[in-house]
């Protein structure tokens, strides 16, 4: 009966991945698809022109440069004041705590609309223009509270008395930031660094409402999309997606070459201390 | 805070303070303040504001009464304002969506959690997550072709003979609930997969040796278990759903208008920042009444939601 039961799963499981894999395929097919409309079917030929049609199209690499340096800003913003707010929040206690922790993840659950027209209104009170700064100041709003929970998830495994031992060695408040406290943080600010820059590249809706006549990706293939669509963007699509794909296969690769490494040297140990019995 | 002070001086400290600070009062809480205030006030050519005119209002919350148009629900019309019609229509839908996520990411992630062997996990992870990395603009774009009137999805179906003529798809609400079903299933996924993979794979042992039935077992041990899954993915999902503007958008016929884009046509089109700060600020109190239901419903706190 398990062994009936466990085959419908297997099935689900494989019409489920079907399902979230088919569209990107059909997708990234239609960009070699000889049609003016962006579709698989009818198939009326390959061809390459929409990739040499994408390669030519300046605004696509104006809004792709806008889109790396939005994301690189708010990364380089969000991740100090993540930070920041994670150190401050671990040394709190009580009423104060839960209020302050209520505050900083109430952004991430936030419209992004609600988001992208409050910051357009504060800053338009004294006079700054909508631009992709403002862009990059709604994004942190809500992306530093990412940062925000991997730093504070990391803190719980530290270990304040190496602090302690450190000051009473002599250490200077710096230098226990520096050398101890920093140190252990980095593999959570690394992971904050990369999803700030990731959560960046994906926003839509706050970018829409601050950027001003700036282009981001998103942007500019939300309006291609609504303005007459052509396979260029199914190109760019595709050439998305591989890159994805590349950074997933990249992971997988190296998590496999680690778990290798693991199982020798555990192997090894397991080798050295029956050498040791005997 | 003493300690605070005593590990990392007073330089530092106030450096904490400040970041702090500055992100929660200038980034969140005082454009929030500015969206309130803004929404009561009228919209003005620049030389009126601050004037006389510049007085405070509801008229700007007042207008989602205007327009009203024929709704039927089951065999009844009504005259409903076209505004407050978008309005519950994007809440039904988005709850719609989200139970129609839940039915399907469960099996999925109980299968994740007790089923599968634990060797072959990451790789599943690690196909469920290209998907969600590939961007939301990029997915519903993705379901705009295939649900094209005379895209692959009719020619399959004419194909195999399951339909005559081909279907018009993209119609009222439906492509936006399939485009918002695909884009943040995931999200559902994730939550109860975490909290199935807590139970404690004994207790389910247990109530199949007491003889308990399979759905019985899910009704009295499991899905209590994971409510606090379940609170956080219902959630993402209906926030998602609710904020979103790419996919009804995209995938909307024109009779089917989201919330978000009567607060986007205030904003980009009739240039009117006020109205469209009122509209925000009604979809901003819209998700917050929703987290503090599903918390209430589920008993659980906002720390267990956002992880």
């Amino acid at each position: 009966m398990h062994k009936n039961r466990n085959l419908a799963f297997h099935l689900y499981m494989a019409l489920f991945l079907a399902y979230l894999l088919i569209p990107l395929i059909i997708m990234g097919g239609a960009a070699f698809n000889d049609s003016k409309l962006p579709t698989v079917y009818p198939w009326k030929g390959y061809t390459d022109q929409w990739f040499i049609d994408l390669w030519n199209d300046n605004r696509i690499w104006i809004a792709f440069r806008n889109t790396i340096l939005v994301a690189v800003a708010v990364a380089a913003i969000s991740v100090p004041i993540g930070t920041a707010a994670a150190i401050l929040i671990n040394s709190l206690g009580g009423r104060i705590r839960s209020a302050l922790y209520g505050i900083m993840v109430a952004p991430i659950l936030a419209p992004g609309a609600v988001i992208g027209i409050s910051t357009l209104l504060f800053w338009n009170k004294f006079s700054v223009p909508a631009g992709l700064h403002l862009s990059v100041l709604g994004q942190v709003s809500y992306i530093a509270a990412f940062v925000m929970l991997l730093v504070l998830a990391r803190l719980q495994s530290f270990d304040h008395s190496l602090e302690e031992a450190a000051l009473d060695l002599g250490a200077t408040h710096s230098q226990v930031m520096r050398r101890i406290m920093l140190p252990h943080l980095y593999p959570a600010i690394g992971a904050g660094a990369a999803i700030a820059f990731f959560q960046s590249i994906e926003n839509f809706n706050i970018t829409l409402f601050t950027r001003g006549n700036a282009d981001t990706l998103t942007v500019y293939v939300f309006s291609k999309v609504r303005s007459g669509i052509t396979p260029t963007i199914n190109a760019l699509a595709l050439l998305l997606i591989l890159f994805t794909l590349g950074l997933a296969v990249w992971y997988e690769l190296n998590r496999r070459r680690k778990a290798r490494i693991e199982a020798a040297r555990e192997a090894e140990g397991r080798r050295a201390e029956e050498a040791a019995l005997l | 805070m003493q300690e605070l002070l005593r590990r990392y001086g007073v330089g530092l400290t106030a450096a904490f303070i400040g970041l702090t600070a500055f992100w929660l009062l200038i980034l969140v809480i005082l454009p929030n303040v500015t969206l309130f205030e803004s929404s009561f006030r009228p919209y003005l050519p620049v030389v009126d504001v601050g004037g006389p005119l510049d007085t405070y209002s509801l008229n700007n919350y007042m207008k989602v009464f205007g327009v009203p148009v024929d709704v039927s629900v089951l065999w009844m019309t009504f005259q409903v304002p076209v505004h407050i019609k978008i309005f519950f229509g994007t809440i039904y839908y988005s709850t719609l969506v989200t139970v129609i996520t839940f039915l399907l990411a469960y099996p999925l992630a109980y299968y994740l959690a007790k089923v599968v062997s634990p060797k072959s996990l990451p790789t599943l992870f690690l196909l469920l997550f290209v998907p969600l990395w590939v961007s939301e603009i990029l997915r519903s774009f993705a379901w705009f072709i295939i649900l094209a009137f005379k895209g692959p999805l009719n020619a399959l179906l004419l194909n195999i003979g399951l339909i005559d003529a081909p279907v018009r798809w993209i119609s009222g609400y439906n492509s936006v609930i399939v485009g918002l079903v695909y884009t943040y299933v995931l999200f559902m996924v994730f939550p109860l997969y975490n909290a199935i993979q807590s139970l404690d794979t004994n207790q389910i042992e247990a109530a199949e040796d007491l003889g308990a039935p399979w759905w019985r077992i899910h009704q009295r041990v499991i899905l209590p278990h994971a409510k606090p899954g379940i609170a956080s993915g219902s959630v993402m999902v209906f926030m998602l759903c609710a904020g979103s503007l790419l996919v009804p958008t995209l995938l909307g016929s024109t009779s089917a208008q989201w919330f978000t884009q009567t607060i986007q046509q205030w904003m980009l089109e009739a240039l009117d920042w006020n109205t469209g700060a009122a509209y925000a600020f009604m979809l901003l109190i819209l998700c917050t009444v929703f987290v503090s239901v599903v918390m209430r419903i589920f008993r659980v706190k906002l720390s267990d939601i956002a992880k």
